[in-house]
């Protein structure tokens, strides 16, 4: 692959050019015709990659994708004649790249420009073929699978616009990333393919979203769901939380394939996260979760451009997997970064610029990378979904800023983080007033489908909780006002309903051992404990009771019982609501 | 050291705010090093800001104030500038490029390193797990510093964050491990950067402190190269030299604002508040040179200070800087009012790495459930301090009335420290300890109770 191989010859196309312009990022060239938009460049010496985003008459204008200093008006220039591919192949399940898809395992304590470390080629995989030489095989057929160390089955795919009859199959057994494995028509087909970052991969059609992503977050299971293959954006200031919920997401959801991409985000934050996803266990399937997981980190202090192009590769990796039958994360932290990176080559280049200097472009930008969620039939036949989640850093945690403001029209759930929720220690601060799902009835009525079995019940009582959190808000401006006393006794209710939810029920801490995600059976039982007790509250004063004495009551075995019971202990939760409304029942 | 080239260019074009467009020039590449000669002989230095066919632009940066294109011969030293690094800055008191104050010799040195530096790889990167203790009781106990880590200081005009930040630069150690501070003074006024200088004379003199001071009248320009020579610097004194070592830098907005006068002399497009739109990459390219690396001894922690413009913690440069940055120690303007000093608002502070760098085995068993405790209780003193301004104390219970009890005590006998004065973890422990007792037990429940019957917590006084 270009990007990743020292720059030789190109096979054909465009001869060296001459740089003619270095302004940081941006560098002009001369050139002969022949080159194309997005084209790979190298540029001088040591080889920088750049890419070709404008060509004029005579010059063409380059972005690097790093660090320019030394690059001199002169210096030679190699257009490569191909757009920026990405390397994808087994090496990528459990690995660490930058934001070309470049190995950073193998690259030392620093990062030089020009480096290009090559994937390590891998000779321990086991094979196993899925067809026979003379079978006809169609783009996006399954030729075999190949077994690594982690729990993803790794599946050789007809590569698109491909396919014919079998002429040639590697046997059952050991193979390596250097060899084909398979002759399909005239392809040979191997472990690895390539594919162009910016342009999606193809799927035999598009189909609705109707499975949850169960993210073990339980106010967003139960009050923001998203489908698999859906689009999730994450706004929040610093210090809301962000990091550790979208941690907390990629350690517990059930899909198959994480890629979390590191984009533009904390060096010492990225070390963490992976020395801790290392140590950690899948609860589905007893393997590492690293195993199942591709890291792009293109921290705060590496090159911009690299920043902007992360994106665009995180997805296509996850399209990839996507395309072997797997339902995959992709998990973007921060959006914001990638728009600042396109903003700050917009002003270089001189482009007109729209809101707060961000490029006109930047609404398509944003609906195209979201675009390329979904849930697909592939191009064989099988089910597979990217699902996008988007973390938005808004700058004073204005949230009509630019990049907010466009993602909100673009995605189907926004989880709203709140500068107030997180002040008040209250994890994960996910706002209920702010925050969308509009995937939520799409799948209750997925559910809802008759003799769907493997589609889990909706999760009862959505409904009764928003409204009950609803109304404890609005409550909440009367009593700052005329104090608790001045309510009806009702009213007072409804308040310490509202006290119960947010305590007992939307509160998880990432760093609890046995909260830090939760089944949807717990989620379940939480929600029926907590509506049963404040049902049983407000029977309680019906039938005369002081509210008083109601609202001094002890609700600890209500509140503790999520810490307390085990993520899939339903049993646990029921035990504690039982003995919460025989301490209630006392009362009367 | 730099190797300027032969060849010296005598066609400066243009002069224009801090730039200089050289033209005719062959060879020269964005981003390198550059000396300008002026008719009477004095030299400046400055930076290719863009290298297009034959015209070089160069930020000049001691300014332009008094240049004369006709006379003006600029020589070109062929890479990025890169500066003399090791031992011998330490004990030295410079100016914002590095030029000695302190009447010695220019600080040389065998080996050299890029100012900009190259980023570190982040799975090279080693999780930050120990303290570094500033001898400021209320940042050790409820903000630890850690190893590694970048921690910065919010301040407002008026208040004594210079103060702090020349303490925490004269007293921070890890414990008996080889320790250095490099501390860079970025538009100081001079009587700012008289009183700096004072405070650390003594450190600076035992070899164990650098001092750049960029004052306020200094060329904008100087001041975006110093965090840079002061981050060079250090990671050399860490990662090669073995030291962990603290870099203060302050202060963070005279920096920023200074990004935003280049900017606008290069007639770039504004973003927030005419910040440039690199505002965050070029502050994170400053901040995350902090960290440790996987078989390396050492380690860069970074203490940024900024004052909020209006005390608006929304402004850009407060912003992205949170958003960088892991954690922050606000300083408030009500806590220097009540005369207390370090001015900290606790409960806006947060050291996101505290968790990892204190505790049993790191600083102390109980520090971690101590300092959730304090906090809470602090957190819970507050709203009944502002219940009693609405209701009135009589209203309060009792276990009210401890807690504002204990908002009384935090202020004096904990947040309260001597300007001089460097408290050891175990005093600044000791008096959490004394402040949290003044609650009953039953209000304690963040604290294990083997550790509440050792220190004789009680229901009643």
């Amino acid at each position: 692959m270009d990007a990743l191989t020292a720059a030789g010859p190109p096979e054909s196309g465009p001869g060296p050019a001459t740089i003619v312009r270095v302004a940081g990022p941006l560098v002009e060239l001369t050139c002969s015709g022949g080159v194309a938009m997005h084209d790979l460049v190298r540029l001088g010496r040591a080889g920088l990659l750049g890419e070709v985003v404008a060509i004029g008459r005579d010059t063409a204008t380059v972005q690097a994708y790093e660090y320019t200093g030394g690059l001199a008006p002169g210096h030679a220039a190699l257009p490569r004649g191909r757009p920026l591919t990405a390397l994808l192949g087994p090496h990528l399940l459990g690995g660490v790249f930058d934001g070309l898809l470049r190995p950073l395992s193998g690259a030392g304590d620093r990062l030089v420009p020009g480096l290009a470390p090559e994937p390590s080629r891998d000779d321990g995989l086991s094979f196993s073929p899925r067809m026979r030489a003379g079978d006809e095989a169609g783009e996006g057929a399954v030729l075999g699978e190949a077994g690594g160390p982690g729990p993803v089955p790794f599946r050789v795919l007809v590569p698109p616009g491909a396919g014919g009859t079998v002429t040639w199959i590697a046997p059952e057994g050991r193979c390596s990333t250097r060899e084909p494995v398979a002759r399909v028509g005239r392809t040979d087909v191997s472990l690895t393919t390539e594919w162009p970052v910016r342009t999606p991969r193809p799927v035999r059609e598009r189909v609705p979203a109707r499975e949850a992503l169960h993210t073990g977050q339980r106010v967003i299971d139960l009050l923001f769901p998203v489908a698999k293959g859906g689009t999730v954006a994450v706004p929040g200031g610093f210090g809301t939380g962000k990091t550790v919920l979208l941690q907390q997401i990629a350690k517990w959801s059930d899909a198959d394939v994480i890629v979390y991409v590191g984009c533009g985000e904390r060096g010492n934050e990225m070390a963490d996260l992976l020395t801790e996803f290392a140590g950690l266990e899948d609860p589905r399937t007893g393997g590492r979760l690293v195993d199942r997981t591709v890291t792009i980190a293109n921290t705060s202090n590496m090159p911009m451009m690299a920043r902007e192009t992360s994106i665009h590769t995180g997805v296509t990796v996850a399209e990839y997997f996507r395309d072997m039958g797997l339902d995959v994360v992709v998990i973007a932290d921060s959006t914001s970064r990638w728009a600042e990176a396109l903003r700050e080559f917009a002003s270089r280049t001189g482009a007109l610029p729209a809101e707060e200097g961000y490029p006109a472009e930047l609404a398509s930008a944003i609906a195209a990378f979201y675009e390329r969620a979904g849930a697909v039939t592939t191009l064989g036949g099988t089910r597979g979904s990217v699902t996008v989640i988007g973390a938005v850093s808004p700058p004073g945690g204005d949230m009509t800023e630019p990049v907010t403001a466009h993602t909100e029209r673009f995605v189907r759930c926004l989880w709203v983080l709140d500068r107030d929720l997180a002040y008040a220690r209250h994890y994960p601060a996910v706002s209920w007033a702010g925050s969308f799902s509009r995937d939520a009835d799409v799948l209750d009525a997925g559910r809802a489908r008759p003799g769907d079995t493997a589609a889990p019940a909706p999760p009862p009582g959505r409904a009764r909780v928003a409204a009950l959190l609803a109304e404890a808000d609005r409550l909440a401006g009367l009593v700052d006002l005329v104090g608790i006393t001045a309510l009806p006794a009702r009213e007072r209710i409804s308040v310490l309903a509202g006290r119960l939810i947010r305590e007992g029920l939307l509160q998880q801490s990432a760093l609890s051992a046995r909260d830090a995600f939760c089944t949807p059976e717990k989620t379940a039982a939480l929600v029926d404990a907590t509506l049963a007790v404040v049902d049983q509250c407000t029977r309680l004063v019906d039938a005369g009771v002081a509210v008083t004495a109601v609202e001094e009551t002890d609700f600890t075995p209500l509140l503790r019982a999520r810490e307390e019971t085990g993520p899939g202990d339903a049993a646990g939760v029921a035990d504690r609501r039982d003995a919460m409304l025989g301490r209630l029942r006392a009362l009367r | 050291m730099t190797r300027w080239s032969e060849t010296e260019y005598t066609t400066v074009r243009e002069l224009r705010g801090p730039l200089a467009v050289v033209q005719g020039v062959g060879g020269v590449g964005w981003d390198e090093y550059a000396r300008l000669t002026l008719a009477s002989g004095e030299r400046r230095h400055g930076l290719v800001l863009e290298a297009d066919r034959d015209l070089a632009v160069v930020q000049v940066f001691e300014g332009t104030s008094g240049m004369d294109p006709g006379g003006l011969r600029v020589s070109f030293a062929g890479t990025p500038l890169r500066i003399p690094v090791g031992d011998g800055w330490l004990g030295r008191v410079c100016n914002g490029r590095g030029e000695p104050l302190d009447g010695g010799p220019p600080v040389l040195a065998p080996t050299s390193a890029p100012v900009n530096g190259t980023p570190v790889n982040p799975v090279r990167r080693r999780p930050p797990a120990e303290p570094v203790l500033t001898g400021v009781g209320v940042i050790d106990v409820l903000t630890t510093l850690v190893r590694g880590q970048k921690l910065p200081v919010f301040s407002a005009a008026g208040l004594p964050h210079l103060r702090l930040a020349t303490q925490i630069a004269a007293q921070a150690s890890t414990e008996g491990e080889a320790f250095s501070v490099v501390f860079a003074g970025m538009g100081l006024t001079h009587a700012d950067a008289d009183f700096a200088r004072d405070a650390l004379e003594p450190r600076a003199a035992a070899g164990e402190l650098v001092l750049l001071l960029n004052t306020a009248d200094a060329p904008v320009i100087e001041r975006i190269l110093t965090p840079r020579l002061a981050l060079t610097v250090a990671e050399h004194l860490a990662f090669t030299g073995g030291r962990h070592v603290l870099v203060v830098m302050t202060d963070m907005t005279s920096y920023a604002e200074a990004l935003r006068e280049v900017s606008a002399a290069r007639g770039e497009v504004p973003a927030r508040r005419a910040y440039p739109g690199y505002l965050y990459s070029d502050l994170a390219s400053l901040y995350e040179r902090c960290g440790r690396i996987h078989g390396l001894p050492g380690s860069v922690t970074v203490l940024p200070v900024l004052t909020m413009p209006g005390g608006d913690i929304t402004h850009p440069v407060p912003d992205l800087t949170g958003y960088i940055t892991e954690g922050q120690i606000v300083l408030s303007r009500e806590m220097h009012a009540r005369g207390v000093y370090p001015p900290v608002d606790v409960l806006s502070s947060l050291s996101r790495l505290m968790r990892k760098g204190a505790g049993e085995g790191r600083t102390r068993g109980d520090h971690l459930d101590v300092a959730a405790q304090l906090i809470a209780a602090m957190a819970r003193a507050r709203e009944v301090r502002e219940l009693a301004d609405l209701v009135g104390r009589a209203a309060l219970s009792p276990a009210d009335l401890r807690h504002l009890e204990l908002e009384e005590k935090f202020g004096g006998l904990f947040a309260s420290q001597g300007q001089e004065e460097l408290r050891t973890l175990d005093d600044a422990m000791d008096r959490a300890w004394e402040v949290l007792l003044t609650l009953p037990r039953s209000q304690l429940a963040m604290l294990p109770g083997d550790l509440l019957d050792a220190h004789g917590a009680g229901e009643a006084r």
